[in-house]
């Protein structure tokens, strides 16, 4: 009978109308306010809108997200090198960009004018940045990490959007609060090398 | 599906080489394959090809610039549909510097687009062609961008990468490097003020005449004939697509595309990457199905750098690219009733249930669209423990779902079940039966002459499957169908994508079990390395996307970056059957055909 799938149509838009209440007043309010509401609209489990309610919320974003990377330098009370530079200048992040935004600028001693681990000029075009994260994950020293902060919009594309090192250089304790299980993981890789470094030197 | 009695490829090359043994030649390079044909024999021998050894299928014409040696040659890799197996490679070469060689559209329309690609960015000419002019680029270009001496204006390094940004360090804008209205080079005698865009008064009178030609012949009472541009701005034509319609009152006459306004050169970018910078490119291809696009990628270098793969690995790529696929054909239901005028009820719908794939996809590969996901020899990353993240900034709301649960849930109970919902609410719908019932028919001698892949073909009663016909991965131990629907019109194309989904669902849900089983293990086999080195030799590698085939023809010279690497673009070659499907119905109906045929630019204009 003509109609008959159109009203069957119709049938699942009024269940998805229905749907759209009953998460609604089984939650009354928290489904909006509390975090474990947030939890429930946001999973398997949700019916009917589930919309973020941006900016008044925002989904906290998993360790992995990639954004424009930033630099990793030592907290401001770390007790013998404070804001100190991971980065050696070893150039792979430069090397395995594929748009080729990073420009680095190798550091030398003023004295006897040789060059030193550390970068004298660090910049990124975050114009140019594709957010792959292989700077990141071919880091041999943790010292280049994707940020998380994706709220860069600016008014003047022609002079904020090439990152220097100041701009760039965010403390450890910053990429432990955005991402701790990474962050701890590498914490617990980087000692087991600094204990393999050492039995092999005393086995030498 | 390939029977023991069945010719294998080498006796199939033996075999065309004892009936044409001054023509064919094996190609003797080493890491080569297939055989070189003579030019001048190349209709003759591709007939045969077609006709005695059964490769109905032309699906992918490759064109390489081989400067040292001073000539191009073209690489055709053709399939017999019936049988499946690996394809046919035949090549044919011609000198640098007069560039020419037959047309094969006569035998397969599917080159007839991509021939026109290699005359516009090789400038290979094709006698015989009926309409060879620039089809990604305009006539205002000069030159053709990828032969290997051919240099873009403000241009930088041979290969990536730059020497400026390590160890020299010169930071400069991208933009300052190509000022505004310097950043083009023009053909000699060629001004922009004066230019008349040629290419379509000649596309508008062609079409015309031929129009009066041959007319339409169903019109009783006098219409007028019109030309109708639709696009490139419009929504309903998914992107920057353009189609020149030619109209006799409401009816199409013809119909030629309009391409190339998204196009950024991808394979010569690709060139002077290196193998892995590629990968965050093919994101970019089809941006639905990014992890596909990784997978065809991944086990074309995989296959050249003879690098074996984990077990876990591969299940995870299943994994991915199945969910891709679902998210893929829900988003083309979706929007083929938007182009149908169901203004976003069914699209939204559909789209929901992308957002929690999406989020997995988030929280285990770093990105929702461009996931950059996998790795020669695995994948990146495993699947995290939970999908979520602290909460960091103002207004952040965390959440912490663990991850095979919230698989389970995905794949068991809620696509399911939002596929079973899509079903009810349009399968039986009176008014998407009439309008697509019959509508846009793609008889299957056609879809296979045209070279269309993927949904398109299943539509038109092909069961062509590169998962069955040549499988890759882990799907030869999968238990899934190949969908068929034999009616080749829009509503089947529609059908075929709800067939899919339920098959593709069905993997899931034996790929579930494994990865529990598989907890743990390896993801990621040999060193993380960013500068593999891939031994000299080419090969073409295929996968079966969602929207049809994706293939990439590379050729590697020993160095970091391919020396060729070009993109079978299933949006792209499918694309060529357009008109076929348009001729004869109204002009509201080329968009719901196009529609049906699931388009993406990102890879159309690459």
């Amino acid at each position: 009978m003509y109609g008959v799938g159109i009203l069957k149509g119709l049938g699942v838009t009024l269940k998805h109308f229905v749907d759209t209440y009953i998460d609604d007043f089984k939650w009354g309010l928290r489904r909006y306010t509390s975090d474990a509401g947030f939890q429930a609209r946001q999973s398997t489990e949700t019916r009917g809108l589930f919309t973020v309610q941006y900016p008044e919320e925002k989904i906290a974003v998993p360790e992995r997200f990639r954004y424009i990377p930033f630099l990793v330098v030592n907290d401001a009370d770390h007790p013998t090198a404070p804001n100190e530079p991971w980065c050696t200048s070893c150039g792979i992040c430069a090397k395995v960009c594929p748009p080729q935004c990073i420009w680095i600028v190798r550091g030398s001693d003023p004295t006897t004018g040789r060059p030193i681990p550390q970068p004298k000029a660090f910049y990124i075009d975050i114009d140019i940045c594709m957010n792959c994260g292989f700077c990141a994950e071919f880091c041999p020293f943790d010292a280049i990490k994707m940020d998380h902060d994706y709220e860069i919009a600016s008014y003047d594309r022609t002079t904020a959007h090439i990152y220097d090192y100041e701009k760039l250089a965010k403390p450890l304790s910053y990429w432990q609060t955005i991402a701790p299980t990474r962050a701890e993981q590498e914490r617990l890789a980087r000692e087991a090398e600094e204990v393999a470094k050492a039995i092999k030197k005393r086995q030498n | 599906m390939t029977d023991a009695t069945l010719p294998t490829t080498t006796s199939i090359t033996d075999l065309l080489m004892q009936k044409f043994p001054e023509s064919v030649q094996p190609d003797a390079r080493e890491g080569y394959e297939g055989v070189v044909v003579a030019a001048d024999r190349l209709v003759e021998v591709a007939t045969s090809i077609r006709d005695d050894l059964g490769f109905n299928f032309l699906s992918s014409v490759s064109y390489v610039d081989y400067l040292a040696d001073g000539f191009f040659e073209v690489v055709y890799h053709a399939y017999n549909t019936r049988t499946g197996g690996p394809a046919l490679t035949f090549k044919a070469r011609t000198p640098r510097d007069e560039a020419t060689l037959p047309s094969l559209t006569g035998i397969w329309p599917s080159a007839d687009f991509q021939e026109r690609e290699a005359w516009d960015l090789m400038g290979i000419r094709f006698t015989g062609h009926p309409n060879l002019k620039r089809i990604l680029t305009w006539e205002g270009f000069e030159g053709h961008p990828l032969r290997k001496d051919w240099q873009e204006p403000f241009y930088e390094e041979e290969a990536k990468p730059f020497k400026s940004r390590w160890p020299e360090g010169h930071v400069r804008r991208a933009e300052m490097g190509v000022p505004f209205g310097m950043n083009v080079q023009y053909p000699p005698g060629f001004t922009v003020d004066d230019w008349v865009p040629e290419g379509e008064t000649a596309l508008y009178s062609g079409l015309i005449q031929d129009n009066a030609l041959t007319g339409v012949g169903i019109q009783q009472i006098k219409t007028d004939q019109l030309i109708v541009n639709l696009g490139p701005q419009h929504p309903s034509t998914h992107g920057v697509f353009r189609m020149t319609v030619t109209i006799d009152g409401e009816t199409i006459t013809r119909l030629e595309p309009v391409m190339g306004y998204l196009h950024r050169n991808h394979e010569q970018i690709g060139e002077r990457n290196t193998y892995l910078m590629n990968m965050p490119y093919t994101d970019r291809l089809d941006y639905i199905s990014s992890m596909a696009n990784n997978l065809a990628y991944a086990i074309t270098v995989e296959k050249m750098l003879g690098q074996e793969v984990p077990y876990r690995a591969e299940l995870l790529r299943v994994l991915m690219v199945e969910l891709t696929r679902i998210v893929n054909h829900y988003w083309a239901i979706g929007f083929l009733l938007n182009d149908l005028g169901a203004f976003f009820t069914p699209s939204l719908y559909a789209i929901l249930e992308r957002e929690l794939v999406l989020d997995l996809f988030e929280a285990t590969a770093g990105s929702r669209m461009m996931c950059n996901y996998m790795r020669f020899g695995g994948v990146a990353y495993d699947l995290p423990p939970y999908i979520g993240g602290p909460a960091v900034k103002p207004g952040d709301r965390a959440r912490e779902l663990e991850t095979m649960a919230f698989i389970r849930d995905l794949i068991y109970e809620r696509l399911p079940r939002a596929t079973d919902q899509l079903d009810r609410l349009l399968t039986t719908n009176e008014v998407i039966i009439s309008r697509c019932k019959g509508v846009g028919i793609l008889p299957p001698d056609i879809a296979v002459a045209y070279g269309a892949t993927g949904p398109v073909l299943r539509a038109s009663g092909v069961p062509y499957d590169l998962r069955r016909a040549d499988p890759y991965s882990i799907y030869d131990e999968l238990d899934f169908d190949v969908a068929v629907r034999y009616n080749g019109d829009t509503y089947d194309r529609y059908l075929i994508r709800m067939d899919e989904i339920r098959q593709s669902l069905r993997i899931l849900q034996q790929i579930v079990p494994r990865l529990e089983e598989t907890a743990g293990q390896d993801y990621w086999a040999g060193k993380r390395a960013y500068n593999v080195r891939v031994p000299v030799g080419a090969h073409y590698g295929h996968a079966e996307n969602p929207k049809g085939e994706l293939g990439f023809y590379l050729v590697s010279d020993g160095s970091a970056n391919p020396y060729r690497y070009h993109i079978r673009a299933p949006s792209f070659i499918n694309i060529t059957a357009l008109e076929e499907m348009c001729r004869g119905h109204k002009i509201a109906d080329a968009i719901i055909i196009l529609g049906s045929i699931d388009i993406v630019l990102g890879e159309l204009d690459r």
